[in-house]
């Protein structure tokens, strides 16, 4: 399969909380800066995870959680990708996650955290800035 | 994005005048002056009307809080039957008779705490109940014919029932002594809150087979609480929150209907829940114009006789979404804002979102604020003393009247494309919403929507999230369960299961009412993953449309 010069996202909710309006937003405003972006909406496995990055070339996964649940889904997503062999994506997370976690997650491979107020201009911008090699895509 | 003079807090008075006219989301236009012209097209008697009367817009009861204050609610979820026990004793030894009752996700859909799928969510945001031994363990010693349980509960509001039967009958409790209410309102889990299981259309029914059953054998349990608030937080406006909410309720009442029964007979056991976001004034006339349109549709539509039967019981707060991150005490004032729109709207309970919603569930301490917020309006300001204090108002009672035209507006738009089932089966609903919820977050993230302390009046120094205690949930939980789980699947006699399993098999197959075999299950200890698997086999399994 042809490499796209696009950046492609997925995004995603893990486990089985049902909050996804911040989900949609980002996809749609990943979108909007001309990602391409997968939207794979409620109750991923991290294995469904870890396939869909492999399958659709995936080079950011997002993850949204709201239901406290996201030290555990963030180790089990990041060991499922590593398994498959593709550790090397960029996985951010966004939700209600409290600071005292940030450090934990980014231990268990989490690049970027993003809270409640982040602005959609910022989350591109990190991707931007921190996506691994992307062929055409503007840094 | 700020200003230097905007984060001391002082405002340059040019940055205040309307930039431009005020207006709803819904589309109604905000005049700058209300007066006598914008009310006098409405008869007292026949468009607003006593508390107590037709068409019920002061409120439903004569007296309102001057007899009786709004049930101040609290919803909190314990990882544990055990737990959740001692909670409860707790409550009811501090005087409170209604308990609420907060399930985990794995529950909401039918999985038990040892399925893969629930690891991460097992006992996280309520009480994880595999078994009818986790409900005989959270009712220990607490007399089902003496309090009432709600249960926020949708996808296995049936299974969670019997079983609360099935205690009941443990305790020599009738069925018909037992009060409390299932929300079991599973169109709004797909339009905005995802806790679904089968496809819509066996889904209600076995709505309808809850409030059938609760006809003969539960008359006093509310069999189906139909709720705005989620589809409101997720984008819909206020009038859509309303609309959506009775097309949904509608489609309720046709199924059981369908089945012969006379809406008289079921009516008084709907209740509805809302919620409030920001705009107090849009709230407070939104409450008053659903409980017109309401009653109307009702007595007129649906010919209900009783006039019980025309008045619309709520539920209101939220504010969850508009709490903010940034200057977190800010909260404690939007939430008294939200109570404040509850009340001046007339429900008839409150359930307000504590103020560290934007960082964790909440904390003993910030659940005790959210109550005492309440209490300082009823006890300490007046608020009770005199009844809807609003009515009579030019604004109000002109801005009830056109949200209620608005409502009818958008439910005959509902109708003309299909209903509401068609609909959220196509994701047209959940759709709209998304878009709707972009647009007033692009409007806050370009500051056109003030937030304050996060978009304007930014402080320089915040008090640090790391000074803030939060929630923190016991990492043991989940083994426990697995424990008691395995513990009742070896101690039960599992002939009496695959009996019961086949029973159950046999009445959906049938299109049977779905409760007595499932209290016949949940009696032999059948678990609730077990029972909805048998359902999922017959009924398949939903996947819903991506909705952006």
């Amino acid at each position: 399969m042809e490499r796209s010069p696009r950046i492609r996202v997925l995004i995603a909710k893990v486990g089985l909380d049902g909050h996804d309006r911040g989900a949609k937003l980002v996809a749609m405003a990943l979108r909007n800066a001309g990602m391409e972006v997968i939207y794979a909406g409620l109750r991923n496995t991290p294995d469904m995870i870890a396939q869909a990055v492999l399958e659709e070339s995936v080079d950011v996964v997002g993850i949204s959680s709201l239901a406290g649940a996201h030290v555990e889904t963030a180790r089990m997503v990041i060991e499922s990708l590593k398994k498959k062999g593709v550790g090397d994506v960029l996985v951010v997370m966004g939700g209600i996650i409290p600071k005292k976690d940030y450090e934990t997650l980014k231990k268990i491979g989490v690049q970027g955290i993003f809270s409640v107020h982040a602005s959609f201009e910022e989350i591109v911008d990190f991707i931007h800035k921190n996506v691994p090699h992307i062929q055409g895509a503007s840094s | 994005m700020s200003s230097p003079a905007e984060k001391t807090g002082f405002v340059p008075e040019e940055d205040y005048t309307h930039t431009r006219e005020a207006k709803l989301d819904s589309g109604i236009p905000i005049k700058k002056l209300y007066t006598p012209q914008d009310v006098a097209h409405l008869f007292y008697e026949r468009d607003i009307g006593d508390p107590g009367r037709f068409p019920y817009v002061r409120g439903i009861y004569p007296d309102m809080y001057w007899k009786r204050p709004w049930t101040r609610r609290l919803y909190a979820g314990f990882g544990n039957p055990a737990e959740t026990n001692q909670r409860f004793k707790f409550l009811l030894e501090h005087g409170q008779t209604g308990l609420s009752l907060a399930l985990d996700l794995p529950t909401q859909i039918g999985l038990d705490s040892d399925d893969p799928l629930a690891t991460a969510d097992v006992g996280r945001v309520g009480v994880a109940i595999d078994t009818l031994k986790d409900m005989e363990l959270i009712f220990e010693g607490i007399d089902l014919g003496k309090i009432s349980t709600s249960f926020t509960i949708n996808a296995t509001a049936a299974i969670l029932l019997a079983m609360y039967v099935a205690v009941g009958e443990k305790q020599g409790v009738s069925s018909k002594n037992l009060r409390g209410t299932v929300q079991n309102d599973i169109l709004k889990e797909f339009i905005a809150r995802g806790q679904y299981i089968f496809p819509p259309k066996p889904s209600i029914k076995i709505a309808g087979d809850i409030i059938e059953y609760c006809i003969h054998n539960i008359p006093r349990f509310n069999s189906i609480s139909v709720a705005g608030s989620h589809m409101h937080e997720n984008g819909a406006t206020s009038v859509q929150q309303v609309a959506y909410t009775f097309c949904d309720a509608l489609t309720y009442i046709d199924e059981v209907v369908r089945r012969g029964y006379q809406i008289d007979q079921f009516a008084q056991n709907i209740s509805f829940l809302f919620c409030s976001r920001q705009n107090m004034f849009e709230d407070i006339c939104t409450y008053r114009a659903a409980r017109k349109r309401w009653a109307y549709l009702m007595r007129d539509r649906l010919q209900a006789k009783d006039s019980r039967s025309y008045i619309l019981k709520f539920a209101a707060g939220g504010g969850g979404l508009w709490m903010t991150k940034r200057q977190p005490l800010n909260n404690i004032a939007r939430a008294t804002i939200v109570a404040l729109a509850s009340a001046l709207g007339g429900a008839q309970s409150v359930l307000l979102a504590a103020y560290d919603e934007p960082f964790a569930i909440p904390t003993e301490e910030s659940a005790r604020i959210s109550l005492n917020i309440q209490n300082i309006l009823i006890y300490e300001v007046g608020l009770t003393d005199t009844i809807d204090p609003l009515g009579g108002s030019y604004y109000i009672e002109s801005l009830t009247d056109e949200i209620d035209r608005k409502i009818v507006e958008t439910m005959d738009c509902v109708e003309k494309n299909g209903g509401i089932v068609s609909l959220i089966e196509k994701g047209d609903i959940q759709r709209q919403l998304a878009k709707q919820a972009m647009q007033e977050e692009m409007r806050i993230q370009k500051g056109e929507s003030v937030l304050v302390g996060v978009n304007r009046f930014v402080a320089e120094e915040e008090k640090g999230e790391e000074e803030m205690t939060f929630h923190e949930p016991d990492p043991m939980t989940r083994q426990r369960q697995i424990e008691q789980l395995t513990k009742v699947r070896r101690e039960r006699d599992s002939q009496k299961v695959t009996s019961a399993l086949a029973d159950l098999k046999k009445a959906a197959v049938h299109g049977d009412n779905l409760m007595p075999p499932l209290i016949h299950a949940v009696k032999t200890y059948a678990t609730l993953g077990e029972m909805v698997q048998i359902l999922k086999e017959i009924y398949g399994t939903y996947s819903a449309p991506p909705g952006i």
